[in-house]
């Protein structure tokens, strides 16, 4: 029964397994527990105990009177608040490891970026001329912290977006004042008895989100950045077959780089290669699952081996050793599962314990120390692995696309900018952008969705970024290698090859869907394209969300300007008032919106109507394929191919191939 | 890019950096560190390293950090599979290459082997005063090299006023001499400035236009750099000091340079032949100006644009071009990489047997190959140009008095006087000069003529080859119509020309011409500031330097010598929204000092608010901005208490302990900068020359060409400042290069800036 279940046959080959070990999963589960229907509509509240009320049928009023529409929308501002403040608590997280750094007490990390330092210090007010890096990183991560504890005011980063995008948050007043502000405001808000109008909620949703896109998110990482690199591409293994018979298997999932990084170091180190020889393996395979995954693929190439559903199934291979998880996505069920196997899972986190895991609190200060201590407990480890069974699934990729490089890769040093791109919007070569991202959700055909909407776009000439698991399942398919320019249509074709990109950009984890904004941002803002992000042809989708964050990172592109796709049936269809607020009330205030679509065909019809919509409202010239694709290699390839045939060739004419 | 492009470029460009750094450690064995590299006749060292990384490389130790930049910009070469993005890298390897490159004709300067020496050739160039004299003609046997500032500014006022639309780098060879000749002539028509450098297998191009006779030099708009790819440096070098000339860029400034080449210097790259991977890395380096690069044979194309306005990289596989012929297809070509750039050409089709257009307008015609000679030293030739009414013009008609130049003998000699009769609405008596001096250029134009002089002085030669092809008299008058009509076709509604050879007839047109000569030149001398109340403005060159603009007043011409007042007046009623504007005197601030509030707003609104206060006259106090087209630059020598005028024909040293390059480095730009000044030559001898600083007396040295030059006007100066001897008493670069010099000199002649109060 894997049939629906996913097109990824590592994870049907793992399914079938896992089904002929009885062990549940993720799917099984789903298969057995319906969602249900009254909370799948937003039509439930059990904000407080008069309830919870269920306002179905006659019902449409709450103990309280609260009426459907600011149920639903308490229900979504509570997502959003949850997502927002998972996103911050991680920028907060990276600050304070910034500083502990930045005052020596963190010895492990160092700056690993001084320009995007500087660069992220200026935009913080810290002073930068004449200063030592350790001096600036301090001022740096205390006025980040600043950011987050704001009471008043606007949040400095969104000087960062097109003024025009300003001016309409300031005008909408949803200007966010601070981070941790935003998200207690919310929950006071939807509190029992407080905001009980849904279009208030709603905006101060957009708020908070904002918050985190424009805040919490994009200062995670910018300081990921500064501490661990910003990426620049590689090349990159994915899929379960990148885990090894015979060597020991440590894999990392969850979501923050700190632990992550240091456990690259090491796996790295001679003396636990040695110690793991010495445990009969041949050496230390990490490979990551999930954001960890995404981080560690961006900066060092370390292999993914899947998405947020394939956590459970890389467990069912018996090949690993250990499995070392922080905070976010981490299901519950790995702890029974790896009892099943010789797996050993330890969290790390001081905020995230699972019962019955091994726990190793991870601490800054030793942060190497505390690494080689879990690494050594995986290789004990390696002994006791028995009956294991690895997928050859395997496929490539090249990840690494921060804004900073595409800006360089555009022009190379001296002339980097997003004119090209631009350009290739203005003439068509390019239809539009999208972003393509966020998780799995069992709900649907696990990868199903993300693979036919990015594969539709690209071959519609839209370039696609994507973030968090999205990535991991386009890179699953090879639509993240540059090879898969073949299957772009011929004006994206010609971009990919003039610039050696994929049509599909990697631009990092979930909290890293802030580059999408800043690459929409400098968009806006080259030239050609109208002022705002608003005015550019671009979409957003999120075809299997489920995560809260989704939610918050959907309301934040809205909020920014662009039309985003939730792919699941409204979470808040019992108030059609509500959903046509997020779609229409929303495109009239600030001129972006949410829509929930489950039909990813009809989402990619919309979504290309939209960007036709936008090129129309900037005088574009109409999409029309046909006049592009004659660059690139192929015909140089061709009179190559007859030379080598010995075939008569003159360099004065174009090959002609019999 | 495209992928075999990058890989190819990134693998040429690490290897020439090689190449450099072995060449740059064994010259460093060699010669040692403080050896002096240079390129000659320049005020910007090595001009690519200088606008790219800033520095001012004076000795062949300064080139070791140039390297090392060069070399912290390569990549390696794309992967065959998974590869990463190459653009970004692509490009950066073609700024090393473009380092590397410079770095080793740096150095084989210092060897003495640039410009590159090629048996039998011979440049025609140089500024020339008469085509006879063979002094004037370059070194024999070596090719141009790099080009000098002079030379430099010279164009850059064509490439301002549209003469000149941009320029071509052709690097290889074509595909046969033909082909060659016909390329370059296509461009030449064009008014298209020819680079020529590198080779196929050997054979450059160069050497086919050498083999069919082909003149190349500055006066012919094609420059051979060198037979070697590597020479294509020099055509980086011209677009850069292009903006560090006009567009007030600083060296380092490198983002900015490139830009201003983009959206400014409208150029390309023509690779004809095989394209290797040097060629292919030079080509990486060449797009980050905004340049694209049209090839003639089967290579990858980038179509997309971004980085360059238009298509990156072009290919034109030269037998698939359409076309009956390849001198056909080599049309279609050239009409290609026009496209390509965007470049605009106007080209007005003139109905006669010969090429046409202003590239051959500095032709020479040598008396060996005259096949007839009006004016000059044995005979006389005049040019008259005067409006009538409409009724008195009958448009299109061209009419010889007297024989034509069939029955004179090859190599002679005959009189003639041109007559242009122009009628329109909006024609005025002012404009009669102004369009009379056209005649020089329109008549130059054509390929085998060759026009010096105007008015009663003019000298006009005709080739054997010219007069093969069919040139006879009455196609001057075909010229003369079809320029008139289609350069100025705002004011004039009806051209009339008639030519005469007939003695008498002549004798009383000429008669008539220098009464009005006589009228016209007591009109502009008469004319003072004081007299009109309405000066104009000249802006054409902030298509070069954003921020400047040139105020002209009937008592100051521009400073690039083309404009005077009366060439603004009319030029803005030809075009009422052109670049010249009239600018109401307004309230006289401070006449004296050259105060008025009319061209005080005018430049602070025009110059973006860049210049708050313009005076007309002064040098020391808020001067008048400069592009870098000056003729001239004056600037004080405070040890002297009076200032020093050189000009751009003198590449000698100042007093000023600087060249005129290094000092146009200062002048131009748009900046103001008190005690330097540049200016149009002919303001020099008018009354308000610096007026609030002193005047004409505060002259305490000049360029001896300008003395030669304007022996005339100075002489009258001199009487006006009622010292006969004054220009005698100023020193020149024949005696004094130095300060040092300078002080005893002017004691010695007893001038008169020693007595005056100080400049300062
Ligand atoms: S109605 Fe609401 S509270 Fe009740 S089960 Fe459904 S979702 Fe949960
Ligand atoms: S807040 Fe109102 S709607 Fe919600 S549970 Fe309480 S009484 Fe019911
Ligand atoms: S994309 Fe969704 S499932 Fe994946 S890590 Fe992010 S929040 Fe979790
Ligand atoms: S008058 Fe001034 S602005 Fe006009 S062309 Fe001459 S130098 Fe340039």
């Amino acid at each position: 029964m894997t049939g629906n279940r996913t097109i990824d046959p590592a994870a049907a080959e793992m399914l079938q397994r896992a089904e002929e070990m009885g062990i549940s999963t993720a799917f099984s589960r789903a298969e057995e527990m319906k969602p249900c229907p009254i909370g799948s509509t937003g039509a439930c509240c059990k904000n407080c105990a008069m309830g919870p009320c269920r306002l179905v049928g006659k019902h449409d009023r709450g103990i309280c009177g609260a009426t459907r529409e600011t149920i639903a929308a308490r229900n979504f501002a509570r997502m959003v608040a949850a997502g927002a403040s998972a996103h911050s608590d991680h920028g907060r997280d990276m600050a304070l490891t910034l500083l502990a750094a930045a005052e020596g007490e963190a010895p492990d990390y160092e700056i690993r970026d001084v320009n995007k330092l500087l660069e992220v210090a200026q935009f913080l007010g810290v002073k930068t001329e004449g200063r030592e890096a350790m001096e600036i990183a301090k001022e740096t991560a205390e006025a980040a912290l600043a950011q987050i504890g704001q009471q008043k005011g606007e949040l400095l980063y969104l000087q960062r977006a097109p003024e025009k995008r300003q001016e309409i948050w300031r005008k909408a007043g949803v200007a966010p004042r601070g981070i941790d502000r935003e998200v207690v405001e919310l929950m006071h808000r939807t509190h029992v008895g407080t905001d009980q109008w849904y279009e208030s909620i709603l905006m101060a949703a957009l708020r908070n989100a904002l918050s985190d896109g424009w805040g919490g998110s994009m200062l995670a990482t910018d300081i990921t950045d500064i501490l661990f690199g910003s990426p620049v591409p590689l090349t990159a293994d994915v899929n379960m077959g990148a885990l090894k018979e015979d060597e020991v298997n440590i894999v990392v999932h969850g979501h923050e780089p700190t632990l992550s990084e240091m456990i690259l170091v090491a796996v790295r180190d001679p003396e636990m290669i040695e110690y793991a020889k010495s445990k009969g393996a041949k050496g230390i395979n990490l490979t990551g699952i999930c954001c960890t995954a995404n981080e560690t693929l961006m900066r060092q190439g370390v292999p993914t081996i899947g998405n947020f559903l394939s956590q459970e199934l890389a467990m069912v291979t018996g090949a690993i050793e250990l499995m070392i998880v922080d905070i976010q996505c981490i299901m519950q069920a790995l702890v029974p599962l790896a009892d099943q196997f010789h797996t050993r899972l330890i969290t790390t986190s001081p905020k995230a314990h699972i019962e019955g895991a091994t726990h190793v609190e991870f601490d800054e200060h030793r942060a190497l120390e505390i690494a080689k201590e879990i690494v050594k407990m995986g290789i004990d480890n390696f002994p006791h692995r028995q009956d294991a069974h690895i997928p050859k699934e395997i496929n490539h990729l090249v990840a690494g696309f921060s804004h900073e490089y595409i800006n360089y890769a555009l022009g190379g040093f001296y002339r980097g900018s997003f004119r090209p791109l631009n350009d290739a919007v203005i003439q068509g070569r390019l239809r539009g952008v999208a972003g393509v991202v966020g998780c799995n959700n069992p709900r649907t055909c696990h990868d199903a969705s993300h693979e036919y909407i990015t594969r539709e776009l690209i071959k519609n000439d839209v370039l696609v970024a994507m973030t968090g698991c999205g990535a991991i399942a386009a890179a699953k398919y090879g639509l993240l290698s540059p090879e898969a320019a073949k299957y772009a249509g011929p004006g994206l074709r010609e971009i990919c090859e003039t610039v050696g990109i994929p049509p599909v950009l990697h631009v990092g984890s979930c909290v890293d869907n802030a580059r999408i904004l800043t690459t929409l941002s400098q968009m806006a803002t080259e030239g050609g394209l109208g002022e705002d992000i608003a005015d550019l042809p671009a979409v957003g989708f999120a075809p299997e969300w489920m995560s809260e964050k989704a939610i918050s990172i959907g309301s934040y592109c809205a909020g920014s300007g662009v039309y985003t796709i939730m792919g699941s049936e409204s979470p808040l269809a019992n108030s059609p008032l509500v959903d046509r607020f997020l779609s229409e009330g929303w495109e009239e205030r600030i001129g972006g919106k949410l829509e929930f679509i489950a039909d990813p065909e009809e989402a990619v019809e919309k979504a290309l109507e939209h960007i036709d919509k936008k090129r129309e409202a900037l005088g574009l010239e109409e999409y029309d394929p046909s006049r592009f694709g004659r660059s690139g290699d192929r015909r140089m390839e061709e009179w190559l191919a007859l030379l080598e045939k010995g075939e008569p060739v003159s360099l004065y004419r174009e090959p002609r191939l019999k | 890019m495209s992928r075999y492009i990058a890989t190819r470029a990134i693998r040429g460009a690490n290897r020439i950096v090689k190449e450099a750094e072995d060449l740059f450690e064994k010259a460093l064995a060699e010669h040692g560190p403080d050896t002096k590299v240079a390129f000659p006749n320049t005020g910007y060292y090595l001009p690519v390293i200088l606008g790219i990384t800033g520095t001012e490389v004076e000795r062949l130790g300064g080139l070791k950090p140039v390297l090392e930049h060069a070399r912290s910009l390569l990549h390696p070469v794309p992967k065959e599979r998974f590869w990463t993005p190459y653009l970004g890298e692509a490009l950066d390897c073609g700024i090393a290459t473009l380092l590397a490159e410079e770095v080793i004709m740096g150095i084989r300067f210092v060897y003495g082997e640039q410009p590159e020496r090629l048996p039998g050739f011979r440049l025609a160039g140089g500024t020339f005063t008469s085509p006879d004299e063979s002094a004037q003609e370059a070194i024999e046997g070596r090719v141009n090299g790099p080009i000098d500032d002079i030379q430099l500014r010279s164009w850059g006022i064509q490439l301002v006023d549209g003469r000149m639309p941009g320029f071509a780098a052709i690097i290889g060879a074509a595909k046969s001499n033909e082909v060659a000749v016909k390329i370059v002539r296509e461009l030449q028509m064009r008014n298209i400035l020819v680079f020529l450098c590198g080779n196929v297998n050997g054979r450059s191009i160069i050497h086919q236009l050498m083999e069919e006779g082909v003149e190349l030099g500055y006066d012919t708009y094609t420059v051979p750099f060198g037979t070697d790819t590597i020479s294509a440096i020099y055509a980086a070098g011209f677009a850069t000091r292009a903006a560090l000339t006009f567009g007030g860029k600083k060296g380092g400034q490198t983002r900015e340079i490139f830009l201003y080449n983009k959206f400014r210097v409208f150029a390309f790259g023509l690779a004809l032949g095989e394209v290797d991977d040097l060629k292919y890395a030079t080509a990486g380096g060449v797009i980050s100006y905004g340049f694209p690069v049209i090839a003639d044979t089967v290579i990858p194309e980038i179509l997309p644009t971004g980085v360059t306005q238009y298509e990156h990289v072009i290919s034109m596989p030269f037998d698939d071009i359409e076309g009956k012929d390849d001198l056909e297809r080599a049309t279609r070509l050239v009409q290609r990489c026009i496209e390509v750039r965007g470049v605009k050409v106007k080209i007005a089709e003139i109905p006669i047997p010969i090429p046409y257009g202003s590239a051959f307008e500095g032709e020479r015609v040598k008396r060996a190959d005259m096949r007839i000679e009006f004016g000059g030293k044995y005979s006389r030739a005049f040019e008259y140009l005067r409006m009538r009414g409409l009724d008195e013009v009958e448009d299109g008609k061209i009419e010889i008095v007297g024989p034509g130049f069939e029955d004179v003998e090859e190599g002679g000699y005959m009189d003639l006087g041109i007559v242009v009769e122009v009628a329109g609405r909006k024609m005025q008596e002012d404009f009669e000069p102004v369009l009379e001096r056209q005649i020089h250029y329109f008549i130059n134009g054509a390929s085998g003529v060759q026009h010096i002089g105007q008015r009663d002085i003019a000298w006009i030669r005709v080739s054997k080859s010219a007069a093969e092809k069919g040139l006879t008299l009455r196609h001057f008058g075909d010229i003369l119509y079809a320029r008139f009509h289609s350069d100025f076709e705002a004011i004039v509604d009806k051209v009339q020309v008639t030519i005469y050879t007939e003695p008498e007839e002549l004798k009383k047109w000429l008669e008539i011409a220098r009464a009005a000569y006589d009228v016209r030149n007591k009109r502009l001398v008469e004319m003072t500031d004081e007299s009109v109340d309405t000066f104009y403005s000249c802006t054409l060159c902030q298509s070069f330097a954003p921020n400047h603009v040139c105020v002209v007043s009937p008592e100051r011409l521009g400073l690039c010598g083309a404009y005077n007042w009366l060439d603004c007046k009319a030029s803005h009623q030809i075009n009422p929204t052109g670049p010249n504007q009239p600018v109401p005197k307004g309230e006289p601030l401070d006449s004296d000092q050259g105060y008025w509030q009319g061209p005080i707003n005018f430049v602070y609104e025009h110059s973006n608010h860049t210049v708050e206060r313009v005076s007309m006259y002064s040098i020391m106090e808020n001067p008048m901005t400069a592009c870098g087209c000056f003729e001239c630059i004056a600037m004080v020598i405070p040890e002297a208490n009076g200032i020093m005028v050189v000009s751009r024909e003198d590449p000698s040293m100042t007093p000023a302990g600087m060249t005129f390059s290094t000092l146009a480095g200062m002048a131009g730009g748009g900046l103001q900068t008190p005690g330097v000044m540049g200016v149009g030559k002919y303001y020099l001898a008018s009354k308000k020359f610096i007026k609030p600083d002193g005047g004409f007396k505060r002259v305490v040295w000049m360029s001896s060409f300008l003395k030669e030059s304007m022996a005339e006007e100075l002489k009258a100066v001199a009487e006006r400042e009622g010292d006969p001897d004054l220009i005698d008493r100023i020193a020149d670069e024949r005696y004094v290069t130095t300060v040092e010099e300078l002080l005893p000199w002017l004691e010695e002649h007893d001038h008169p800036a020693l007595k005056m109060p100080p400049i300062l």
